[in-house]
């Protein structure tokens, strides 16, 4: 407890520090390579018939998703604070990817957990890590996954509390980490409604964002929850469908529970135990939500919409195919359910995808999904 | 009297000497004699604990029971049943450990309710910090079931709040981590128990990573009584079914080094 509040003071210390502000917005455009640009998909568009579809493009940041954008706030937070180790749990590997970059750009010791699953799909992204410099430990216990990762972490930073940082990489866990994830995030949504503003001179009418723990859609999302012409849509893991065991659909399938430090919404057996969730992405299959999200969906200020596998993967391909930009598989669940929602829109309309990350590291597995083998 | 502060109040001197097990680990029937031969052989106290899919204060011993035990089917509502077998059988401070989403999660009202029910006097939920008590607190105190704070050499200045409100006894953690038997520490008791005593009111009992009967005498000097659990949660995982006498064997050790 008093290792949260030694953050949340620094954090209060350092939020609103006109060098510390200086430091993060040189970094952010000089080595992370803000702004992000807001790319009109017009073949897609065209194709879809309805609202006019831009996409925030958070994958051509540095390291190649939004994960960046936290992290190196972190990291100068725990510069500030004197901390020599960093920790940080991986599901995809692109906050493990995006901490082991930071870590090496400012000299510092990193680890990184990640479930045994994991490593074996994302086995690219543990290379990249390694190449930075990090070590990654192999977490084998429970469905060896993103919240396995998570626990291990946990353990970790209550065995080396004193010189360690814990850089989570989502809006979730205890306070302030939900807040502080959620404020190195929304210059996602900040600089989207600027950039849709000069191109259209008004707001959009809907933003949509994948939603694992929920922090691409938190960054996209916050700027934007007072404008209330603006619809909020978060795409979750349906996984092998929601009907079935085999999803990560938080909202449409949890419930309320307290669970890493936060009340938030839980898949959950009826004793509360945590349920073993399934998603073909590995940034998505995490079987909780970010207590915001929560809340923006008990104030029906956000809608969240389930994505199965087969649509996420059609969505990678059509993008692909269409617009010539590979998604994550993550952001590929955000671009499937913008291609159910843009239809239904009026031309006169907008939306904004938010495109979470580059798919270079799953092309691999949806190969293996087509059954196609790319075995060097 | 809550039987926690009776049997407390009652040691005369003598160190407390409080010990764990998982319950379902090998089965739940054996977890029932387990802790009546741990009573029998010298615990004042003991803890049951309800293994969680998710247990991210325990080390690898407890994580290990606490998976096998799952894997068996253990279910909150098996525990409360030989909860209430066990309670037929002796009247010594019956507690739950468990993390907070098996109260909340549950539902809190109804868990408290099946504590009083089966005979269970206190609980310990490790996930659950002093400042978000009020999550449980007011179900607990209707159905007059004590929470157990927890202090650690971390908690510095949240040591006086704590140690002042805390009921029962002062669940003392030995050293920053997870559960799990350690063959040292590195935590200044002198200062960390100097710092709890100036404020509770109540016993204080040590836990975490003790193992042996060497390690509790040495632990019990700082404080009214100790806390064993992976020590004996390790035993339970070599003996399965037959732990009980092994168990027995081992928590009479402990007794007779803290007595000696």
């Amino acid at each position: 407890m008093n290792a949260v509040l030694e953050l949340e003071g620094a954090y209060e210390k350092y939020k609103d520090d006109k060098d510390f502000k200086e430091e993060l917005s040189q970094l952010y455009k000089n080595y992370a390579g803000r702004p992000s640009m807001l790319y009109f998909a017009e073949k897609m568009t065209k194709d879809l018939g309805g609202a006019k579809i831009y996409i925030k493009r958070e994958d051509l940041n540095h390291t190649g998703s939004h994960k960046i954008n936290n992290v190196l706030g972190q990291i100068l937070l725990a510069k500030k604070m004197g901390k020599k180790r960093i920790i940080a749990e991986t599901g995809a590997g692109q906050h493990g990817v995006a901490t082991a970059t930071a870590c090496a750009l400012f000299g510092l010791e990193c680890e990184v957990f990640m479930g045994k699953t994991d490593m074996e799909r994302q086995a690219l992204n543990v290379y990249r890590m390694e190449l930075l410099g990090a070590k990654v430990t192999g977490v084998s216990s429970g469905t060896a996954t993103l919240k396995d990762a998570i626990n291990e972490a946990f353990r970790d930073w209550a065995s080396n509390v004193e010189n360690t940082y814990y850089l989570i990489g989502s809006v979730m866990g205890p306070h302030p980490y939900p807040m502080i994830v959620r404020d190195f995030q929304k210059i996602i949504g900040e600089e989207a409604k600027r950039q849709h503003m000069e191109l259209e001179g008004r707001l959009p009418d809907c933003v949509v964002a994948c939603v694992g723990g929920g922090s691409n859609a938190m960054g996209m999302f916050y700027d934007f929850i007072p404008d209330k012409s603006v619809r909020l849509i978060g795409a979750e893991a349906a996984g092998k469908g929601i009907d079935t065991k085999l999803h990560a659909a938080t909202v449409a399938g949890g419930r309320k529970g307290i669970f890493h430090g936060m009340k938030s919404l839980f898949l959950q057996n009826e004793e509360g135990q945590i349920d073993e969730v399934y998603s073909i992405s590995a940034g998505l299959d995490y079987p909780g939500i970010g207590p915001e999200h929560a809340w923006l969906n008990e104030t029906k200020r956000a809608e969240y919409v389930s994505i199965t596998d087969e649509e996420a993967v059609c969505a990678f391909e059509y993008l692909s195919r269409t617009e010539g930009i590979i998604p994550a598989i993550e952001s590929a669940h955000a671009v499937a359910a913008a291609m159910k929602i843009a239809p239904k829109m009026a031309k006169s309309q907008s939306m904004i995808i938010n495109l979470s990350g580059r798919g270079d590291k799953d092309v691999y597995q949806i190969a293996r999904y087509r059954g196609v083998n790319i075995n060097e | 009297m809550n039987r926690i502060e009776r049997t407390l109040s009652e040691l005369g001197g003598k160190k407390a000497l409080i010990t764990f097990v998982t319950a379902g680990d090998p089965n739940l029937e054996t977890t029932g004699e387990l802790v009546l031969s741990m009573l029998e052989n010298g615990a004042d106290i003991v803890e049951i604990g309800v293994p969680f899919s998710d247990p991210v204060a325990e080390g690898p011993v407890i994580q290990d029971a606490s998976k096998r035990a799952l894997d068996g089917g253990t279910t909150l509502a098996g525990i409360f049943e030989t909860v209430k077998k066990i309670r037929s059988k002796t009247q010594a401070p019956l507690l739950l450990m468990l993390y907070a989403n098996s109260i909340y999660g549950f539902g809190a009202e109804k868990f408290f309710s099946l504590c009083a029910d089966s005979g269970i006097d206190g609980v310990i939920v490790p996930d659950l910090p002093f400042e978000e008590r009020g999550e449980i607190l007011p179900f607990a105190k209707k159905h007059g079931v004590i929470s157990i704070s927890l202090v650690a050499p971390t908690s510095r200045e949240r040591i006086e709040m704590i140690a002042k409100e805390a009921e029962g006894f002062l669940y003392c953690v030995s050293s920053t981590g997870v559960t799990g038997m350690r063959s040292s520490f590195s935590t200044d008791f002198e200062s960390f128990f100097g710092a709890i005593k100036e404020y509770a009111k109540i016993p204080c009992a040590v836990g975490f990573g003790i193992s042996g009967p060497c390690q509790a005498k040495e632990m019990s000097k700082y404080c009214d009584g100790v806390i064993v659990g992976s020590a004996i949660v390790k035993i339970v995982g070599d003996e399965k079914e037959n732990s009980p006498k092994a168990v027995g064997e081992f928590v009479k050790s402990l007794r007779d080094a803290l007595d000696e």
